[in-house]
């Protein structure tokens, strides 16, 4: 097995008296693409914000290439390169979409205030470059033309597309992804299955998942993990999870067995 | 989630412009030209209400008819489309007029109800205020954290400057600079041009200590907590002749500290100069005159500084954390320090702003920093325009010219002819109050909103399908 990248040992969350997230552990090697699956309300979401440090977890620890990163604020958890994109859509509404990737270069640009007020030639050079990169963002995330458009302005998948486009300014080695397909349509999901699966052989990106839509989960994971009540309750390649007695009893339904769509 | 905009009342006028301005341009004119006739549309109608108000109250004035053919030059022609140069021709004229506004203000026109324009000394409060205002624009208009307590920082400004310029300290004799001061006098006597710089850095530093603990909270938990900063400062303004019962005297409470010295260059740049670098502003003979010009000059380094800042690194985190505090925090902007940033800023201009006012008046008071300035700069700030520079200053000039005089004019009118008898001053806050509601109905954006906060407040133009669907 690859190198992991990152690493949950009995990761738990408890809201009150519920609890969200059992005991995880969980592993994503690198150059991987894994998905997370289950039914609504089962953790999935509340384990991705722990991973990315929106959510403090009650027990247990998360290492990002064995770096120990518990409780850790979200902005230093995305500076060691995790990206994610969010289930509803948060981009910066008011924003153009340029200016929508620029933000996701924070970490990486230096532009202190003086010299920016100042405008020194460092800075100039500085942000001159940070915008062709943000361009070029754009264009390789599939949206052209529309780089001076305020975010809230653009169409749904336009929308989804940008929110990418965002997360890989940070230039992340390890590209969380939530639910990236709701609301696509199939042509649009097919494109966005490809564009991931791109990521991973030309970015040498790892990815992880929510998803939905089981021919996506099916299509380009490598391991799937299934969760239920907060509990993993499975683990292992797309075919072990079509055949495993528990996920169909607990959330696929027979006919997800075959390859058909469920959620 | 489309917010529609409930239609204006303003709208049918504006429909009826559109008709207008297609029968005069025919259908397919070029949208410079549009704007163009727009505007001298605006300039012809504001000509005819001048003239039908104008005309029966005070008779023809040929300054109003002249002040109405500038702004006219200036607002009409689309000089933005000369190549190159045509984008400073607005600002570099007014500009000029701005600073050559001493040489003329007593012979403009009186305007109507409002009486005559505001003189010098009215004008550098206005002024200052502007600078406060684009201090507080950078906390509230860029990075959405509402700050209710601003004036705290006005109040460290003024301090700073009154206790290193004045006999406050009067146990220590130490001279740096100051004009106009016999060596003997005790006290700290620094020059006013560094320590309007040790204020902005004091006020920025004491931003940052109040920020620390208080950014944590988000939205009304921090207006309170602001709320508060802004309550305790003159509180310790006023009790501080007697710092914790230790008998140290650090604000010489309610009596003040006065008098405070002036700013100036000196005699030995005074000659050099030939006089023009004036000796000491306060004795100076066209005082007034030149406090204005260095406020002017102060107004644009704040300008400059604000607009740099917003188009940089920090200024799109700043944005970013108002539009969405957790997805920018996702995005690798470190929240705290991001938002301690903002207040250091804003407090920055706000120590700058109250150094100067303390110099110009001479003297500092605990009556000056109340909660109401802290509201009514703020009250400059949403009135403007959220974000935009331009509207913060224009809402700032006019409600520090209201307070200053346009109230008590608005009264005399009132009184002289209506036969009335009402203090309009003393509703002051009430009619603020009233012209804050009628922005908010008519005009949520403000008079000059930022492109980005006019996008927040308009329909979009495009659907946002699918937001609700999808879960």
């Amino acid at each position: 097995m690859a190198n992991v990248i990152m690493e949950a040992r009995e990761l738990r969350k408890e809201f009150g008296g519920l609890v969200a997230v059992d005991d995880v552990d969980f592993t994503i090697p690198e150059n991987s693409i894994v998905s997370l699956i289950g039914p609504n309300g089962a953790g999935k979401t509340t384990f991705f914000n722990m991973l990315t440090g929106v959510y403090k977890p009650t027990a247990g620890r998360i290492l990002l290439r064995a770096i120990d990163v518990t409780g850790k604020p979200p902005h230093a958890i995305t500076e060691r390169g995790v990206g994610r994109t969010f289930q509803n859509i948060r981009l910066f509404q008011t924003m153009t979409a340029l200016e929508n990737v620029l933000v996701g270069m924070h970490t990486q640009l230096k532009g202190g205030i003086l010299p920016s007020i100042l405008r020194t030639p460092r800075i100039k050079r500085e942000e001159a470059a940070a915008r062709d990169r943000a361009r070029e963002l754009l264009v390789f995330s599939g949206l052209s033309g529309v780089h001076d458009e305020y975010a809230r302005n653009l169409s749904y998948g336009d929308q989804r597309r940008l929110e990418v486009a965002r997360a890989l300014a940070i230039e992340p080695k390890l590209l969380l992804l939530d639910e990236p397909t709701a609301g696509m349509n199939p042509q649009e999901t097919l494109e966005f299955t490809d564009f991931v699966a791109k990521l991973r052989s030309d970015q040498g990106l790892a990815v992880l998942m929510i998803e939905h839509d089981m021919r996506v989960v099916m299509g380009i994971s490598d391991r799937v993990t299934v969760f239920d009540y907060g509990e993993k309750i499975a683990e292992g390649t797309p075919v072990e999870i079509q055949q495993n007695e528990r996920v169909i009893e607990a959330y696929l339904g027979s006919g997800a067995a075959t390859g058909g769509a469920a959620g | 989630m489309a917010r529609r905009r409930p239609r204006g009342f303003l709208d049918p006028v504006r429909e009826r412009v559109d008709v207008l301005e297609r029968r005069v341009l025919g259908p397919d004119a070029t949208p410079v030209k549009r704007a163009t006739f727009n505007r001298a549309l605006t300039a012809l109608v504001i000509l005819v209400l001048g003239a039908l108000i104008f005309a029966p109250l005070y008779g023809f004035d040929p300054a109003a008819l002249l002040a109405w053919l500038v702004s006219a030059a200036l607002y009409v022609p689309p000089w933005e489309s000369i190549p190159r140069v045509g984008r400073f021709v607005r600002p570099v004229a007014t500009l000029v007029l701005v600073i050559a506004y001493p040489f003329y203000f007593d012979s403009m026109f009186t305007i109507p109800i409002f009486g005559p324009f505001p003189d010098i000394a009215t004008g550098v409060v206005m002024l200052v205020f502007a600078m406060m205002a684009i201090g507080l624009n950078i906390v509230v208009g860029y990075a959405g954290l509402l700050d209710l307590g601003y004036v705290a920082f006005y109040a460290i400004g003024s301090y700073t400057a009154a206790w290193f310029a004045s006999v406050q300290f009067a146990n220590r004799t130490v001279h740096f600079g100051s004009v106009g001061i016999g060596p003997t006098v005790p006290g700290f006597h620094i020059s006013i041009w560094l320590l309007l710089a040790l204020a902005a850095f004091l006020s920025a530093l004491v931003g940052v200590i109040i920020g620390l603990p208080t950014l944590r909270l988000r939205g009304d938990y921090l207006a309170i907590v602001t709320l508060g900063f802004g309550e305790i400062m003159p509180q310790i303004a006023r009790n501080g002749d007697n710092f914790f019962g230790t008998g140290f005297n650090l604000t010489n409470g309610p009596n003040g500290i006065t008098p405070v010295d002036s700013p100036g260059f000196g005699a030995t740049l005074h000659r050099v100069t030939g006089g023009v670098l004036p000796d000491n502003y306060q004795t100076a003979l066209n005082s007034d005159n030149v406090f204005f010009w260095t406020a002017v000059g102060l107004v644009l380094f704040t300008i400059f500084c604000s607009l740099r800042l917003r188009d940089s690194r920090l200024g799109r985190a700043w944005i970013a954390i108002r539009e969405d505090e957790t997805a920018a925090a996702a995005m690798g902007v470190p929240l705290m320090r991001t938002k301690t940033w903002a207040y250091a800023g804003g407090a920055f201009f706000g120590g700058i702003a109250g150094a100067y006012y303390a110099s110009f008046k001479g003297s500092t008071f605990p009556g000056d920093f109340f909660f109401n300035i802290s509201v009514m700069i703020l009250c400059m700030v949403v009135l403007g325009g959220m974000g935009n520079i331009w509207g913060v200053i224009v809402g700032a000039l006019f409600l520090t010219y209201l307070d200053r005089e346009g109230l008590a004019n608005i009264g005399a009118w009132l009184n002289e002819n209506l036969g009335l008898n009402i203090e309009v001053p003393k509703y002051e806050f009430g009619i603020f109050g009233v012209i804050l509601l009628v922005v908010m109905l008519f005009r949520p954006e403000g008079l000059i909103p930022s492109a980005r906060r006019k996008a927040e407040f308009e329909e979009g133009v495009h659907d946002q399908p699918l937001y609700d669907v999808s879960h």
